[in-house]
């Protein structure tokens, strides 16, 4: 087990820099320079922009540079607002996008397990065509147009909760029901699909050929085993509940960092779009890392094959 | 030696005599209980068959039929150009004139919504193929080969998964400007990797194979092994995820537009649609509801066809 960790988080590593690297030159590739403004611009105050910004130094220098402040924790300073940080963005986005996501992917994971375990065991019943109905819906509607319906709906015309923003807990219901319409549908599918894949496995003929009750199959066999799948995808669901949801955050106006991230975009702000990628792709990839480990913890097979 | 052996077997020839009269005529023989009743099935039109059984499938496959017919001739045959503006009737709600109603340049937003289908279309499609090629190609070298090409390969494609799909279209489309040979570029340079590691696995399992040794043996190269004889054998997944991508691709394109990396305006595409239409939800409902019901609409049918193909070609696959 320790080889093995020790390996991916050799490999983590490695991704985590080539993923920095990559972005960096990915962002200098863009056309266009920073500070094109419409209005006239002295050649000298353009220059000392540039020094300011380290951006008169060799592509080379830059990327040591750049290379260097990550290391040190310093992921870098927005181009559009003075003073303010990628790393105080983050802190000060992260609390409203992590209720969300968190709130969206734990209601989900456990009503969306409950639903999946309960079509598979009564297959072909009436929770079992509700289930797969949901499913369809869940990856046929747009999280976008989910959204807005509830914000209509539930919002404007029954008057149940604020319409956006972040004050208060009334505000939280509905971004938070948005984020869990999509994960409901998405775990209650895998689930049910699980479970129907371990209930012909040979392991749960044997315990019923010994004589374990249905209830005592389900809880002791078959519930571990068919949640395994879900380890593996809750891992970067996980990941990407801190990183914030660009749609349901810009439906409900709520300052998380799928905001700042499109404010960004919006203002071609590229320093503060990079430090975001950034951060957002090492939360994904600890993720993704700390997964493995879970996952080589829960199955045995894992780390022995590896 | 020879002698004893000839004696032991000659009594016994004598108690079988064989006579004509223990001999019965069997006509059977002579009618056709050997020649096949019904016409032999190949692979495809067994999956045929069955796919036409599933009548979600074939309902689902005949509006697609339908919403591609529109897209390619209604703004052909509409009395509107999609970005033809009329400021006398801006805001309107669905009427006979303008079936959707207008948008607040007066725009007619079913000459629009159809305007926005080709777009919204054609680059799923084009994803989807390009994406589809680049995977098999990736993915058949990687598993054909192994080893340490395989090892490599396959630690890239880990490297890429790893960054979250959305931020490398969000990044992809910065870089090269907004635009719709851009977002199909951008789409489908991350929607490779699924069908590279799908082909892959097929290639593994299937390389073993007498068929591939033989052909070996005849000296093929090993992209004609791959594509003329791995290839077909691996068709039916690749298939069925090429039909899963294609509604993954709407999704992503309506996503960039929802967040203003879309095509151009005075282009539409149903993202780009619905995105404005969501803006004004609360006075203009209309403008969201129409091009928000053809992306469920679509979405839908090509996740129940999807599963009917699914079906169709893998029987085992069936729960």
């Amino acid at each position: 087990m320790l080889r093995y960790t020790v390996k991916r988080f050799l490999s983590m590593l490695l991704t985590l820099f080539l993923v920095a690297t990559a972005t960096f030159f990915l962002m200098h590739a863009i056309p266009g320079q920073p500070f094109e403004v419409t209005r006239e611009t002295p050649e000298s105050v353009k220059e000392a922009m540039m020094a300011k910004y380290g951006l008169d130094k060799s592509l080379f220098e830059q990327y040591l540079i750049y290379m260097n402040n990550l290391l040190h924790g310093e992921f870098g300073v927005s181009m559009k607002y003075k003073g303010q940080t990628v790393v105080g963005t983050v802190t000060s986005g992260m609390p409203a996008s992590a209720v969300i996501g968190f709130g969206g992917v734990l209601l989900g994971c456990l009503i969306g397990s409950v639903l999946g375990a309960l079509a598979a065991l009564k297959n072909k019943g009436a929770v079992d065509y509700f289930v797969i109905v949901l499913a369809i819906l869940g990856v046929s509607v747009p999280n976008f147009v989910f959204g807005s319906l509830i914000q209509r709906v539930l919002a404007v015309e029954w008057k149940l909760f604020p319409i956006q923003g972040w004050k208060g807990l009334s505000c939280m219901v509905l971004p938070i029901l948005a984020a869990t319409f999509t994960n409901i549908a998405h775990y209650a599918r895998m689930l049910r699909t699980s479970m129907l894949d371990t209930m012909g496995q040979d392991y749960i003929c044997t315990a019923r050929s010994k004589g374990l009750s249905q209830g005592e199959i389900v809880r002791g066999h078959m519930l571990r085993n068919s949640f395994l799948p879900l380890v593996t995808s809750l891992g970067p669901m996980l990941a990407g509940c801190l990183t914030g949801n660009f749609v349901i955050e810009k439906i409900f106006n709520v300052p998380g960092l799928g905001q700042s991230m499109i404010l960004a975009i919006q203002n071609s702000d590229y320093t503060m779009i990079m430090g975001l990628t950034i951060i957002f792709s090492f939360i994904s990839i600890v993720g993704y890392f700390l997964v493995d480990i879970v996952y080589g913890l829960v199955d045995p097979r894992i780390r022995i094959a590896k | 030696m020879k002698d004893h052996r000839s004696a032991a077997v000659l009594p016994a020839e004598q108690e079988l005599r064989l006579t004509d009269d223990m001999f019965v005529k069997d006509d059977s023989a002579y009618t056709d209980a050997d020649k096949m009743t019904r016409p032999s099935l190949s692979y495809w039109s067994d999956a045929w068959r069955r796919f036409k059984e599933n009548k979600l499938a074939m309902i689902s496959a005949a509006i697609l039929l339908l919403i591609l017919l529109l897209a390619v001739f209604q703004p052909l045959l509409s009395r509107y150009e999609y970005d033809q503006t009329d400021y006398f009737a801006i805001n309107q709600g669905p009427s006979p004139a303008h079936l959707f109603g207008t948008d607040e340049l007066g725009r007619d937003i079913f000459t629009r919504c159809w305007m926005g289908a080709r777009v919204s279309l054609s680059i799923a499609l084009v994803v989807a193929l390009l994406s589809g090629t680049i995977g098999i190609l990736y993915g058949g070298v990687a598993g054909y080969f192994g080893g340490l090409a395989d090892n490599v390969m396959m630690r890239f494609c880990e490297l890429v998964a790893s960054i979250p799909q959305m931020l490398w279209v969000v990044l992809l489309v910065l870089v090269m400007k907004p635009g719709v040979f851009p977002i199909i570029l951008a789409i489908g340079a991350t929607g490779w990797i699924g069908m590279a590691r799908l082909f892959r696995g097929q290639v593994f399992s299937l390389k073993e194979s007498e068929f591939v040794l033989a052909s070996q043996t005849m000296g093929a190269g090993s992209l004609w092994i791959i594509l003329k004889h791995l290839l077909p054998n691996a068709m039916s997944p690749i298939i069925i995820s090429m039909a899963n991508a294609i509604p993954g691709a709407i999704f992503s394109e309506s996503f960039l537009s929802y967040i203003g990396l879309g095509v151009p305006l005075p282009m539409a595409s149903w993202g780009s649609l619905a995105s404005d239409g969501a803006n004004k939800l609360l006075t203009y409902p209309y403008q969201l509801i129409f091009p928000a019901l053809l992306i469920c609409v679509t979405m839908l049918c090509f996740n129940l066809m999807g599963d009917g193909l699914r079906d169709a070609l893998d029987p085992r696959m069936r729960q």
